[in-house]
């Protein structure tokens, strides 16, 4: 089974964007999607060396939860600051976040959930890899933001990366 | 169609609309660049969210047919929306320390370092054996 399936979140994966591009479950599309799910893993087993194991089940499901529910209060926080807010009383900051993540593929997510939700824009990660680089577009304090995103996100990442 | 599913197409259809103007608004409107990528990284997401829902219910009512294309969509843009964000921002800090632009880095000035020793990826290349280098194998 390890043999004929490496990675079978990505295997599943596969076979699942598949079937929602075919937009149909017909016999034909899944044994097409299968097929990509048995062989494109295989032949791309050495781009991912040593990737790290993932818990999906309930920790992924909390956390994609919680960051979808974020997006949509990021949205309003937004467009409020966009439509209603002067641009001399923007209280924009630098954030130096220090990160405990220490997998490429975690930080990632880190940074890619930053991006989405309220008012931060990740931008850079430090060449040691120890700390990402995010700018925000309004807050009052930067020392509580920086704790928002390592107790809310970071946190809930680092047992999903278990 | 009938009238229920009409009036949740159309409120969906004006608030997908109204976010991604405000989107782009803010894109005009706010001081440099890295105060403008907010705009589109957020403001846009839920506006076309909006738009993809309408096209579903939409298409469910109408036609009586689930489609799973949107979801796809908001998939990709998921995964694409940080990416070219951070990408911009890496330019854009990259064009300032060069002194290609006037600009400043932002309003809220340069970018702090992260620590004594090392500088951010954009300005030094990534150090191997640490979890920014990719390189390590």
């Amino acid at each position: 089974m390890r043999y004929l399936l490496p990675h079978p979140a990505l295997s599943a994966m596969l076979l699942i964007v598949w079937v929602l591009m075919a937009n149909t479950v017909s016999a034909g599309v899944v044994v097409m999607g299968a097929l990509f799910a048995v062989v494109l893993p295989k032949f791309t087993q050495p781009f991912w060396p040593d990737r790290p194991r993932m818990r999906f089940g309930r920790t992924l499901l909390s956390y994609l939860a919680i960051v979808l529910f974020d997006i949509v209060v990021a949205n309003f926080q937004v467009a409020w600051l966009i439509l209603f807010r002067r641009n001399r009383d923007l209280r924009a900051h630098w954030l130096v976040v220090p990160i405990d993540l220490t997998t490429p593929e975690a930080i990632t997510m880190l940074a890619g959930t930053i991006s989405l939700t309220p008012g931060t824009v990740s931008s850079d990660v430090s060449a040691d890899g120890r700390h990402l680089l995010v700018h925000a577009l309004d807050v009052a304090d930067p020392a509580r933001e920086i704790a928002r995103i390592k107790t809310r996100y970071e946190a809930r990442l680092q047992r999903v990366f278990a | 169609m009938n009238v229920v599913a009409e009036v949740i197409v159309t409120a969906l259809l004006l608030l997908g609309a109204g976010f991604v103007l405000i989107g782009s608004w803010g894109l005009v409107r706010l001081p440099t660049t890295m105060e403008r990528l907010h705009g589109p990284t957020k403001a846009t997401t839920l506006g076309l969210g909006a738009l993809l829902l309408a096209s579903v219910t939409c298409f469910y009512a109408r036609f009586g047919m689930g489609t799973a294309h949107e979801l796809l969509i908001s998939l990709f843009l998921f995964i694409t929306a940080p990416i070219s964000a951070n990408m911009i921002a890496k330019v854009h800090l990259h064009r300032v320390r060069i002194g290609a632009i006037a600009e400043p880095d932002s309003i809220a000035g340069a970018p702090p370092r992260p620590s004594d020793d090392a500088d951010w990826a954009t300005f030094e290349a990534p150090r191997r054996h640490t979890p920014s280098s990719t390189a390590n194998t």
